[in-house]
């Protein structure tokens, strides 16, 4: 149980820097998920935490202390790594009990915790086996054991459940959030995939380049992301971003037709998004983004249309109901919902307040 | 791999013949001299001397056996057998032993730290390849006369324990240990030294079986080394004591008693082979973690 904070924390390999100063305070308890493109430093920094990679500038501080100079045993963390590495020679039990076995824990309080860790992830039957005997979510569930009987301050986790099936994941996932509940210890958790990081998370961190975009609740991120990277990549199916040419009230979108928007801040060039989900068929006769379709797919309750605004090459995507009869060729009229549009700076992609 | 459309026991009869044909051409060839041996050993000098040897054990073996032990060899080499036996098997299990504990210690230190001239070290290990024993002799002998270590066990074994090849070895080994493995273990709390104990060297055992199988014959059959650095009969290995034993005129040697001798000094590399044979195979041909 901690809190920990990361003040103005860096990595550079051999003056290259590649995170590029990230200032954050988790409080006691919170699940903060590290989400990113890969590459983009999500687990450098997680390793940063755990002390498995050297800080090169700020500071690091779990608990209350500053955790620069510490190896990881001294800093009361406990790891799950994406491929598990359990200790191929020691059985279930063993490998479970090896942290404590090295703090010198009494052998009946050992015994009495992986029992425990062992009933909560249901690894009873198995803990005489070797971790080759056991199928990939078995040797998953070890490894979370082997983290949680350490009763850390904090949880990191590395792309845990990435070398899982799609099922499994799903089931994992609703289980790593039951577990979170059950112990409530600060958490940090890595992942490239978004369902993960909107599901798990109490605040996400977005990271492009090694520079957190955004920190805010998984809904702040959806509903006002902070820059044009978080909001082409929180979302599925992504945002629709495009250039229009701001003209006071309306602007001028690809293909030169005329859209009305409420709210457009300044003249000029801008970014502006909009998600599948916030675009509806327009009434006739309003202005509105004529959609010429290339092809939709029909997942049974919606339909995801892929096409180009008309008159430009400007992707679009939208998102249809079910019964929708739109085939290939057809051009659809979308009116943007006004209360989910978003602006972007064109040069800086920052996100720019509606006026 | 028991694939059961390609493995060679599917193969056709006359295939099958012919490759098990071939297999025991092989045994034999390499087998009959060493039989040779066993059957000399239990022949009288006369009858060996007298051709043609007999191909079936003859009615001396009782007599031979306990007359070598008995102070048989001590007569002709001056040292008894036990004591050369004795000998051997230090001088064998002092090198495997002390090959496996050095390589292991320094591979160990080149896969697993970063220290300043890290790639340095392991190419002047490399090196040391290119220079066998033989090549390196005379200035090996220079060292231990200067030690003071002639006619002495670690004498007899200190020269022969640096290995590049074990070293090499037991790195190709550790390198295929995950980078995470030894994370896990440090996020558990082990250090170097715990890291070491209880998790690579469990998981290197069959390796350490078969450089211990590899390296204790290598020791046993040891020639020129323990020839330049012994004086005394004493400290001979059986091998060196065989060679003297039939440095006389042929009718003088006492065959039944080197036959003896010989077929004790094959003996031990045959049992530590055939006794450690399922781990030695497990060592080398496997890959998984």
């Amino acid at each position: 149980m901690a809190r920990i904070l990361l003040n103005d924390v860096r990595k550079s390999y051999a003056g290259n820097q590649v995170i590029h100063g990230i200032t954050m305070d988790i409080p006691d308890g919170e699940f903060v998920v590290i989400v990113g493109p890969s590459g983009c430093g999500k687990s450098t920094l997680l390793r940063m935490v755990a002390g498995l990679e050297a800080i090169t500038d700020g500071t690091i501080e779990i608990g209350g202390t500053v955790v620069n100079k510490l190896e990881p045993r001294q800093r009361d963390i406990a790891m799950v790594f994406q491929n598990y590495a359990l200790y191929p020679h020691m059985s279930v039990r063993e490998n479970m009990a090896y942290g404590l076995k090295i703090a010198r824990m009494q052998a009946s309080e050992i015994e009495a915790r992986v029992q425990r860790a062992a009933k909560m992830l249901e690894l009873e039957p198995f803990l005489d086996r070797k971790p080759r005997a056991l199928s990939g979510g078995q040797r998953q569930r070890v490894a979370m054991g082997r983290a949680l009987v350490r009763e850390p301050a904090a949880f990191l986790l590395d792309e845990p459940l990435s070398n899982l099936d799609a099922k499994l994941r799903v089931q994992m996932r609703l289980q790593i959030k039951e577990m979170h509940l059950n112990t409530g210890q600060t958490t940090l958790y890595v992942t490239h995939d978004q369902v993960e990081a909107m599901t798990l998370a109490d605040r996400l961190i977005v990271m492009n380049k090694g520079v957190a975009e955004q920190i805010a609740t998984p809904l702040e991120v959806y509903q006002t992301p902070a820059t044009e990277f978080v909001a082409g990549f929180i979302g599925s199916p992504a945002m629709n971003i495009f250039s229009v040419e701001s003209r006071g009230y309306s602007a001028i979108l690809p293909g030169g037709h005329v859209l009305p928007l409420p709210g457009i801040p300044h003249e000029g060039a801008l970014r502006l998004g909009l998600r599948p989900e916030h675009l509806r068929p327009a009434a006739p006769g309003e202005n509105a983004i004529p959609v010429e379709l290339r092809s939709v797919e029909r997942l049974g309750a919606d339909a995801f249309g892929y096409g180009v605004i008309r008159g430009s090459d400007t992707a679009m995507t939208l998102r249809l109901p079910g019964t929708s009869q739109a085939r290939r060729g057809d051009v659809v009229e979308l009116v943007p919902d006004p209360a989910h549009l978003h602006f972007f700076d064109a040069d800086t992609g920052a996100r720019i307040a509606e006026a | 791999m028991a694939e059961a459309s390609d493995s060679p026991l599917n193969a056709p009869p006359a295939t099958r013949m012919l490759a098990h044909f071939w297999m025991i051409l092989g045994v034999i060839v390499v087998a009959f001299p060493i039989y040779y041996v066993f059957i000399a050993s239990t022949h009288a000098t006369q009858t060996i001397l007298r051709p043609p040897l007999p191909l079936i054990p003859g009615p001396e073996a009782g007599s031979n056996y306990s007359e070598a032990f008995s102070g048989g060899v001590s007569r002709i080499g001056g040292v008894s057998l036990w004591r050369l036996l004795a000998n051997t098997t230090i001088v064998a299990l002092g090198i495997a032993l002390g090959k496996i504990a050095i390589s292991m210690a320094s591979a160990y230190a080149i896969v697993f730290f970063r220290f300043p001239l890290r790639m340095v070290c392991f190419w002047l290990i490399f090196i040391t390849l290119m220079l066998p024993v033989e090549v390196r002799i005379q200035p090996t002998y220079k060292v231990m006369v200067d030690l003071g270590l002639i006619d002495t066990y670690p004498g007899l074994i200190l020269p022969l324990i640096a290995s590049a090849t074990a070293t090499l070895l037991f790195r190709q080994f550790f390198m295929t240990i995950p980078d995470e493995l030894l994370e896990a273990a440090r996020v558990d709390g082990a250090g170097p030294w715990r890291f070491f104990r209880d998790i690579l060297w469990p998981l290197s055992l069959t390796n350490v079986a078969a450089i211990f199988v590899i390296q204790f014959i290598y020791g046993w059959t040891q020639y020129l080394w323990p020839l330049l650095v012994t004086n005394s009969n004493e400290m001979n290995t059986i091998v060196i004591a065989l060679k003297k034993m039939i440095s006389f005129a042929d009718a003088d040697t006492p065959w039944n008693l080197v036959m003896v001798t010989s077929v004790l000094a094959i003996l031990p590399p045959i049992l530590v082979v055939v006794l450690m044979q399922r781990w030695f195979v497990k060592g080398l041909v496997e890959t998984e973690k």
